[in-house]
């Protein structure tokens, strides 16, 4: 995999915990790589325990068949379903933080979006933050003044996305973030993503396509079973 | 007071419509004969089961077996708020909430009653106390079980919406307040329209109950609007109360959706 965009980088093995080390011939992100999230045996039916570090700018794909339990796993992180395990933020417990708190820095981006107002910019916190965002994500600037019924699929994955990127995300869990769109919009999201890799938020990305995959991840983990491999990487 | 007082034969003969009704549905192919015959029948049973336990009861007007005769009518409106549900709680969560919901309010509101407005010597005289508990618990029953029901079924419905919102770091208050909102409504709107339309639209049952009996038409009004508001006092205690217990009950301390804790009712 050529990491021709410098966003990302590989660690050798699945990254020990206080791994600190970044290869010196890729580009330096602004932020220290220390592991903004770290797993440990987190666990529930249908997923095996799973230990993974993600470092601050980094961005680790889980790819594999339907089923495997990908969604599973990021649901898991974000503590939308009931789970064992030990999950840290930068080392802080989510148990010691309340469980909104937690998903405030730790998003979730299912697949399919959810609306619970009739307006779309009801669904935003920060409208102006939105309206900065929209035309980099290929949408129309006033789709903020819309009804959410005028928006077509690919537009409310995209107002979805830019609904967790106006929050203030340390670690954006994106479940087929760009399934469906076409290319100027998937490079739109794409460029987006890069950016805020840049600016050190991780990424935990679940995506069926290769070529995303090899563009955006740093690392590249398989999943089968319930189970996600993070012995080996896995050849993309 | 002077009222008309019924002989078997003036009952007889009014059964005589639901014998109609039954040749009726025959005729039409409705097929609804053996269910209303069956129906009426239950009725005239225990309805004059009622009659010779109230009239003991009032004969012997002992606290405590009064106190159990209210205990035994509040279990069985919880058992009806039960099966009235699309989706169930798992275990005995679905008629604890629906029936400690209808307890405190119906019991509350009875008892203020008893205490201060209409005040029968002794205050739990079981003809007072148990008609009045009767009247609150069968609104109560409706609205509690229309309230639950309508959450628990838009919290199933809603889902997708709901998690984006909790995925989003909202609170499980905010991510639920549309759906709690809405069955509160729900619970609460056959009161109010009951309330709107009295005395336009239909005549209460108690009211016409004791015009018929004789009672003065404006001290049966009296009486029917103190009714009236304990019935709604009541209904908003009870379906508050048990909207948001349920909705505690499909969340967990991570403030998560458990719908994991709903199961589809076979009887409903």
């Amino acid at each position: 995999m050529v990491d021709s965009l410098g966003c990302g980088w590989r660690y050798a093995i699945a990254a020990p915990r206080l791994e600190r080390a970044v290869p010196p011939t890729h580009p330096q992100p602004s932020v220290e790589p220390y592991p903004v999230l770290s797993i440990r045996r987190l666990r529930r039916p249908g997923l095996e325990p799973v230990d993974l570090d993600v470092a601050a700018g980094e961005c680790v794909a889980v790819h594999g068949p339907s089923g495997a339990g990908k969604t599973l796993l990021l649901r898991a992180i974000a503590d939308l379903d009931p789970c064992d395990g030990a999950v840290e933020l930068e080392g802080r417990s989510r148990e010691s933080m309340a469980a909104h708190a937690w998903r405030r820095r730790v998003v979730y981006l299912p697949p399919e979006s959810g609306w619970w107002a009739d307006g779309v910019k009801a669904h935003f916190a920060d409208p102006e933050a939105a309206r900065r965002l929209l035309p980099r994500l290929h949408l129309p600037a006033d789709a903020l003044a819309w009804p959410v019924s005028r928006l077509s699929t690919g537009e409310r994955q995209r107002m979805a996305l830019a609904r967790v990127l106006v929050g203030t995300p340390a670690v954006l869990l994106l479940d087929e973030p760009t399934s469906g769109l076409d290319r100027d919009s998937m490079d739109g999201v794409e460029a987006v993503l890069r950016e805020r890799l840049a600016a050190g938020v991780a990424v935990v990305l679940v995506s069926h396509d290769r070529d995303q995959i090899g563009r955006l991840a740093g690392r590249v983990l398989a999943m089968a079973g319930g189970r996600l491999d993070t012995a080996g990487e896995a050849a993309t | 007071m002077t009222f008309i007082a019924l002989s078997y034969t003036d009952i007889a003969l009014a059964a005589l419509l639901i014998a109609v009704n039954a040749g009726l549905s025959l005729v039409l192919r409705l097929g609804l004969e053996n269910r209303m015959l069956i129906a009426a029948a239950r009725m005239v049973v225990q309805l004059v089961l009622v009659g010779l336990v109230l009239k003991a009861l009032f004969a012997i007007a002992s606290p405590w077996l009064t106190g159990a005769v209210a205990l035994f009518m509040v279990l069985v409106a919880g058992r009806e708020v039960s099966a009235r549900q699309t989706r169930r709680f798992t275990g005995w969560w679905t008629y604890g909430l629906g029936t400690a919901s209808m307890m405190v309010a119906g019991i509350l509101v009875t008892v203020l009653a008893l205490t201060t407005q209409i005040r029968p010597d002794p205050w739990y005289d079981p003809r007072y106390l148990l008609p009045l508990l009767g009247m609150m618990l069968g609104n109560t029953m409706n609205g509690v079980s229309l309230g639950m029901d309508r959450m628990v079924t838009a919290a199933a419905r809603e889902r997708v919406a709901i998690e984006a919102r909790l995925a989003l770091g909202h609170t499980f208050g905010e991510a639920m307040g549309g759906v709690v909102r809405e069955a509160v409504r729900g619970g609460l709107m056959h009161i109010i329209n009951a309330m709107s339309a009295a005395g336009l639209v239909f005549l209460p049952g108690m009211m016409t109950g004791q015009i018929l009996a004789g009672v003065e038409p404006v001290e049966a009004v009296k009486y029917q609007l103190l009714v009236m508001f304990l019935i709604a006092g009541g209904t908003g205690l009870g379906v508050l109360a048990a909207v948001f217990a349920g909705a505690r009950r499909l969340t967990d301390h991570r403030e998560r959706l458990r719908l994991d804790r709903l199961v589809a009712n076979a009887d409903a």
